[in-house]
């Protein structure tokens, strides 16, 4: 099967073109996106911490990911726990329609809460957009939370409790520490969503510009681009970062709980 | 006594979730249902229910015409990422070690998670005029003038959106192609098919319902993206979305918008629900 194998390696090829192209013309010389290159610099990300609205936009992203991480993984763990642990009327009705956005068109989402918030008046900003992400951010936690609780084993609970302690104590102690690398992961997972999302963030932002809309704004303008290269390179590799330590963390998880790796956090 | 309090328990952890979905997409789902059949003078809106809307839009030809194009456009870029797609999940599935198999998908998964804005943005810079793609052919000497039928057209929201879109099939197709009891293959050998008949009889008709699901997963959001068209696919690449945002935040006509919203979700939803019809024979549990 050598000419599958070749095929497989051409579409990781195809797969990673633009990542590789990125500091490729973040480090290079000219304002012009094009080969050939015409020399190294790093002026471009010197001027990152130069350009104001620049940072505030990151501030901005970065409070909203962090609260959309810490609210989606919340309402992630409820929805997890309820689906793998209970059962009650409505059940998988009720998790099909918290798992609507994973499929429903980002536009949608956005134009949808765009017009509640308008009829009812409310302003737009980074609470708004904290809304938004945590909709669109809680069936991605839900699906990688249900196999950290799926794989819990239910008999360890029991034993805590039958050892005499109360049902939170138990969560806490037993249930939780076991789920912690399932929470880690869908944290990050949650927090890069949140910070790459655009169209949502778009519709619903108002005055204060997250980084996905400011660089939107960017690439109208041409000696811009190096810039959002630069500040590209920086992104990508954070995610690179972030990513692994999910995926060790939902690894680790896996053997913690003692379930077999089925590969992949989708 | 305790099936009543596992219900209770179990209601009261799927509140707050369920809760929020009903708040913050159940009423802003039904909220644009009701402003389609509105109308807005300005700022202000009329309440007076009517058609008018949904007349103009399946009387304007723009309208339908980026309809249209946006269903062609997904419907192309869903053939294009699941036959793509189906051989590295097939390949993942059935050629790598299984002690190498979440490397594979990790491999997979990863640009999936950079920006998209700057994917988007750099495949404008691939299949430019003056672009990596047409530099590079023309410097090997393939050809001699550069390739213009890569750019703001049809063609670049496809590539780009197929390249934005493989995971989202390769994942899907993986798991259920992982499902499928090997001894199966075996069994299909021994009683005489070769590979390719094997492949054809036993190993793809299991790996459908995978493939349904890649599709609708790809499908679905496709149909409604903004970004790609915006950027790489020139006037005659726009799609839904971009008139969508025009009526919204430009033409401030939030009841149109909301208009094209509706159709486009009840085109999305009757288009697959045709899909999953033609596809249940084999998305029945096989009989044991």
């Amino acid at each position: 099967m050598t000419w599958l194998r070749g095929y497989a390696v051409l579409y990781l090829v195809f797969l990673y073109a633009p990542i590789v192209l990125l500091p490729i013309f973040a480090f290079n010389d000219s304002t012009i996106i094009a080969f050939p290159l015409s020399g190294f610099t790093t002026q471009w990300f010197t001027e990152i911490p130069n350009t104001p609205a620049l940072v505030k936009s990151v501030q901005t992203s970065l409070i909203i990911a962090v609260t959309t991480a810490l609210l989606s993984t919340t309402l992630g763990i409820c929805a997890a726990r309820a689906g793998a642990k209970y059962s009650f009327p409505g059940k998988a009705p009720m998790l099909g329609f918290i798992m609507l956005p994973l499929v429903l068109p980002e536009i949608i989402v956005a134009v949808s809460l765009l017009v509640v918030l308008l009829a009812l008046g409310l302003p737009l900003g980074g609470w708004t957009v904290i809304l938004g992400h945590t909709l669109i951010c809680t069936p991605f936690c839900i699906a990688i939370l249900n196999s950290a609780f799926g794989n819990l084993d239910a008999s360890l609970e029991e034993a805590a409790f039958d050892l005499g302690e109360t049902r939170w104590s138990t969560f806490r102690l037993i249930t939780l520490p076991l789920v912690m690398p399932g929470i880690i992961s869908a944290l990050l997972i949650s927090f890069t969503i949140s910070l790459d999302e655009f169209i949502i963030a778009f519709f619903l932002t108002g005055t204060e510009p997250t980084l996905p809309v400011y660089l939107w704004g960017q690439l109208r303008f041409p000696q811009k681009i190096p810039v959002v290269m630069a500040l590209g390179t920086i992104l990508v590799a954070l995610s690179v970062i972030l990513l692994t330590i999910a995926e060790i963390a939902r690894r680790r998880g896996i053997a913690r709980a003692g379930g077999k790796d089925t590969g992949g956090f989708l | 006594m305790f099936r009543n309090s596992e219900t209770a328990r179990g209601l009261t952890l799927i509140a707050p979730p369920a809760l929020y979905a009903l708040l913050l997409l159940a009423v802003p789902l039904l909220a644009i249902f009701a402003f389609s059949f509105w109308s807005q003078d300005f700022l202000t809106i009329d309440y007076t229910p009517t058609l008018n809307n949904y007349r103009e839009a399946f009387s304007e030809p723009l309208y339908a015409q980026l309809l249209l194009r946006s269903v062609l456009i997904a419907g192309a870029v869903t053939l294009a990422t699941v036959v793509l797609a189906f051989p590295i999940a097939y390949f993942v599935s059935f050629h790598v070690a299984p002690s190498r198999k979440s490397l594979w998908i990790f491999l997979i998964t990863i640009p999936f998670w950079t920006s998209y804005l700057i994917r988007v943005f750099l495949w404008k810079v691939i299949l430019g005029y003056n672009g990596v793609l047409n530099s590079s052919l023309l410097g090997l000497g393939v050809i001699d003038e550069p390739l213009t039928f890569i750019l703001y057209n049809a063609n670049a929201v496809v590539i780009t959106l197929a390249h934005a879109f493989a995971p989202f099939a390769i994942l899907p197709i993986f798991v259920s192609l992982e499902k499928i009891d090997r001894s199966l293959l075996e069994a299909s050998r021994d009683l005489g098919e070769n590979t390719v008949m094997t492949f054809l009889r036993v190993t793809l008709p299991l790996a459908v319902p995978g493939v349904v699901a890649a599709t609708l997963i790809v499908f679905i959001p496709t149909i409604g993206d903004y970004v790609t068209p915006r950027l790489v696919g020139g006037p005659n690449g726009l799609m839904i979305a971009n008139m969508i945002q025009t009526q919204f935040l430009k033409l401030n006509n939030a009841p149109m918008g909301a208009t094209l919203a509706v159709i486009a979700m009840g085109i999305v939803t009757v288009l697959s629900l045709i899909f999953i019809f033609l596809n249940r024979r084999w998305l029945k549990g096989r009989k044991t």
